[in-house]
């Protein structure tokens, strides 16, 4: 007979069917693959020269561009969590009572559920023979609880109950990690804020927005540095040397933030992500004019125009920081005091090359900086500490659920006829051909325990 | 002794021992099972020293190129076939089931062969993203996953072929052959289930750690970048398969099968994610 179920009954079965979760979980895991193929988040014009405009359109109305976002991927994991809470909330008391209020008498349909029984008629009294069987359990396996009932006693010993709660830690655990990532998403942000060696930045711009947001401290950028392996363009290390400032109070002055470090404060993260040069070098040149031998030590930008001694002037017309193959190079031009103006190049590796050329100057690039500017990105994740924690419960709770079992053993003892009769039965929730090796060695011990 | 000639050693212990593992399903002879055995032992030894010397030799190099070595594709492969034989003596030592190394051996063979043969296995500095205590964890307990999957793998193909056989023939005849010295299909199962229970949570823990290295190099510790996507796809099968068990007509069969697409899964997710989509995780040999 199959009776009519109501409609909330019936919902309620199906969200605590297992088969569902299996369905879900491989749904999951063959929609997931769509995000991979397709690349997510493009500009339309970038999905444009891979896609007919039809195909485009098709795609967009499912929502692959931005799939793991979209709402049937969330309904997805929605009927997922659901999923989860029903079978928990139904199986959790039954769980939860069979650890904490353990049938303490096993009767003899209790017994024949256990695969792993033994039977001993002994001689002696029922009083002696508990006492016997109380410490052969707390030697060999578990302190007995006692109950007597008409004058037969049982014993009941546990190890591990707790084991059973494995798989609801590791199911809550993801449950944790969701509403880590949700609060997240609801209250954090990634931002990007690029930031010139010398100077300070108080506001940082949010992916895919243009309005900054304001940090409410500032952070400056004291040096940035990026250096490679020896003999090799591979980069070794990109570094920025930051100083947090906060109320006009500099709270950490030229911290390391290299990749892999990142500085915190007051919740916000900064990574070191990318750099760049401002275009906007600083060049020490010495000049020398000839006739005198007269010295200067010149530092200037590009296009700034700076007196010589002797009346004529100079500017670096442009710098590179690799001339062809000759490494650093500056052109520059000379203005005589009559206003003729020629230029040449001088390079940092041929420092002797300019005094050779027949003028009344003679040049030399002896030292060039570039401005750097950082690249940070910026991230506030109040939900973070959510997600470490469902993370640490989850590998706690599958280790727990996988590799402990709660075993129990019960004993009943009572008079047949003039002698003994002692009954003994186990069972483990897991692992069930570990526990029959355990159960055959405590067999074993207990033969020569009662000596029959 | 180098590192290379080391790893050359292990190739041939390895193809040794696949080699005699083939000779006992044919043969039936307990001993040859034994010798496979004490190779891949040997071939273990041997592999260790290899990657203690290569993370030796890495430090003796020039410009402070030191590191484990476990950051580029060869160095990877060659860990995961590592990992595989660590895996299978393991099992191998609480069942005693020698014919699962016929199933199993190979894939270590086969992965070092491969890094021997075909991939760059010249020690590269580490640019700065890698230079993290969270690539050493990440990549351990990835691969650590990935083999108990591998053994998982090698026992369903052997519950498939042995369950084809035995239904086909009458119930209280069992199978002939080759087939009488593999494992009870319960066995096997068992086994199955016993791997994957090792492997889901050292899976759980590799995607963990690869999470926490993200949140400290980029700021996000989930970017669903194609790598972490198939990660979670394999982590979906192999959830998919443990629960498997607690319905009804789920076992069995289905259940091997979840096994053999949830290591083709692995598979992709480690080589093809690399090869044929792209991300951050390009390890390029
Ligand atoms: C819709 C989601 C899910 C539901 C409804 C669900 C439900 C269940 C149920 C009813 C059990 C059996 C408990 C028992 O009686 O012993 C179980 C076991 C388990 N579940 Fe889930 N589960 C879900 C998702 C997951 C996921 C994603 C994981 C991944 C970590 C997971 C990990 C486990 C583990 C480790 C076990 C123990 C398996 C075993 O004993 O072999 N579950 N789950």
């Amino acid at each position: 007979m199959r009776e009519k179920k109501n409609p909330i009954d019936a919902l309620w079965d199906f969200f605590c069917s297992l088969r569902l979760t299996i369905v879900t979980l491989i749904l999951l895991a063959v929609t997931s693959i769509i995000g991979t193929v397709i690349q997510q988040n493009l500009s339309p014009e970038e999905y444009l020269q891979e896609y007919s405009e039809g195909t485009y359109k098709l795609l967009d109305s499912l929502q692959f561009f931005d799939m793991y976002h979209s709402w049937w991927f969330l309904a997805l994991l929605g009927v997922f969590s659901l999923n989860l809470i029903a079978c928990s909330l139904k199986r959790f008391p039954r769980v939860w009572k069979a650890a904490t209020e353990p049938v303490l008498i096993a009767d003899d349909s209790l017994f024949q559920t256990f695969s792993n029984v033994d039977e001993h008629l002994v001689s002696g009294s029922v009083d002696d023979v508990k006492n016997r069987m109380e410490t052969f359990l707390r030697q060999r396996f578990a302190g007995p609880i006692v109950t007597e009932k008409d004058g037969v006693v049982h014993l009941f010993s546990q190890k591990m109950p707790y084991a059973r709660f494995g798989v609801y830690v590791t199911h809550l655990s993801i449950l944790i990690i969701f509403i880590g990532a949700i609060i997240g998403s609801l209250w954090g942000y990634k931002a990007y804020v690029n930031i010139v060696e010398g100077s300070t930045e108080s506001r940082v711009w949010p992916r895919g927005s243009n309005a900054p947001i304001d940090l409410g401290f500032s952070v400056r950028c004291d040096e940035f540095s990026v250096s490679f392996y020896e003999g090799s363009d591979r980069p070794k290390e990109f570094k920025s040397l930051l100083t947090v400032i906060d109320d006009g109070k500099v709270i950490t002055e030229r911290r390391p933030v290299i990749v892999n470090d990142p500085l915190s404060y007051k919740g916000i993260t900064f990574y070191q992500s990318s750099y760049g040069t401002t275009g906007d070098t600083l060049l020490k040149i010495k000049a020398t004019l000839k006739s005198t031998g007269e010295t200067v030590d010149l530092t200037v930008r590009q296009g700034q125009q700076v007196a010589l001694p002797g009346g004529a002037s100079m500017r670096v017309l442009n710098f590179a920081p690799s001339f062809q193959n000759f490494g650093p190079g500056a052109r520059l031009e000379v203005v005589d005091a009559g206003g003729n103006r020629t230029s040449f190049l001088v390079l940092k590796a041929f420092p002797g090359f300019d005094a050779q050329r027949n003028t009344d100057y003679s040049f030399t690039l002896s030292d060039f900086q570039q401005r750097y500017y950082t690249g940070l990105l910026v991230a506030k994740d109040p939900g973070v500490w959510v997600v470490w924690l469902g993370c640490t419960l989850m590998v706690v709770g599958s280790m727990v659920a996988f590799f402990l079992s709660h075993r129990r053993i019960w004993v009943t003892i009572q008079p047949i006829g003039k002698k003994v009769g002692v009954k003994i039965g186990g069972a483990a929730h897991r692992n069930q051909p570990g526990f029959e090796l355990f159960f055959d060695e405590l067999k074993k011990n207990l033969k020569s325990e009662l000596g029959s | 002794m180098t590192s290379s000639l080391c790893f050359n050693l292990a190739t041939g212990a390895y193809f040794a021992s696949m080699v005699l593992f083939v000779v006992y399903l044919a043969s039936r002879i307990n001993g040859t099972a034994l010798l496979a055995n004490l190779l891949a032992y040997a071939g273990l030894a041997v592999h260790t020293a290899a990657i203690g010397l290569r993370w030796y030799e890495s430090y003796q190099a020039p410009g402070g190129v030191g590191h484990a070595p476990l950051s580029n594709l060869y160095e990877s492969v060659v860990f995961f076939a590592w990992t595989i034989i660590l895996i299978y003596l393991i099992i191998d030592l609480k069942y005693r089931q020698r014919a699962v190394g016929a199933f199993v051996v190979p894939f270590a063979f086969v992965a070092m062969i491969w890094a021997q043969l075909r991939l760059n296995d010249s020690i590269e500095p580490l640019v700065p993203a890698l230079q993290s205590n969270w690539l050493t964890y990440h990549v351990i307990t990835c691969f650590l996953g990935y083999a108990a999957f591998a053994v998982a793998c090698g026992v369903s193909i052997m519950y498939l072929i042995k369950i084809g056989k035995e239904e086909k023939t009458p119930s209280n005849n069992p199978a002939g052959g080759v087939l009488s010295i593999f494992p009870s299909t319960k066995i096997l199962d068992d086994i199955n289930y016993k791997a994957i229970m090792i492997g889901f949570p050292l899976l759980s823990l590799g995607i963990i750690t690869g999470a926490a290295w993200a949140n400290y190099a980029w700021g996000t510790y989930w970017s669903w970048d194609p790598k972490e996507t198939w990660s979670l796809i394999v982590w979906f099968i192999y959830a998919a398969f443990l629960h498997a068990r607690f319905t009804r007509g789920w076992v069995g069969r289905k259940a091997a099968w979840l096994s053999i697409i949830g290591f083709c899964a692995t598979i992709f997710c480690y080589l093809g994610v690399n090869l044929i989509l792209s991300g951050l995780h390009s390890y390029g040999g």
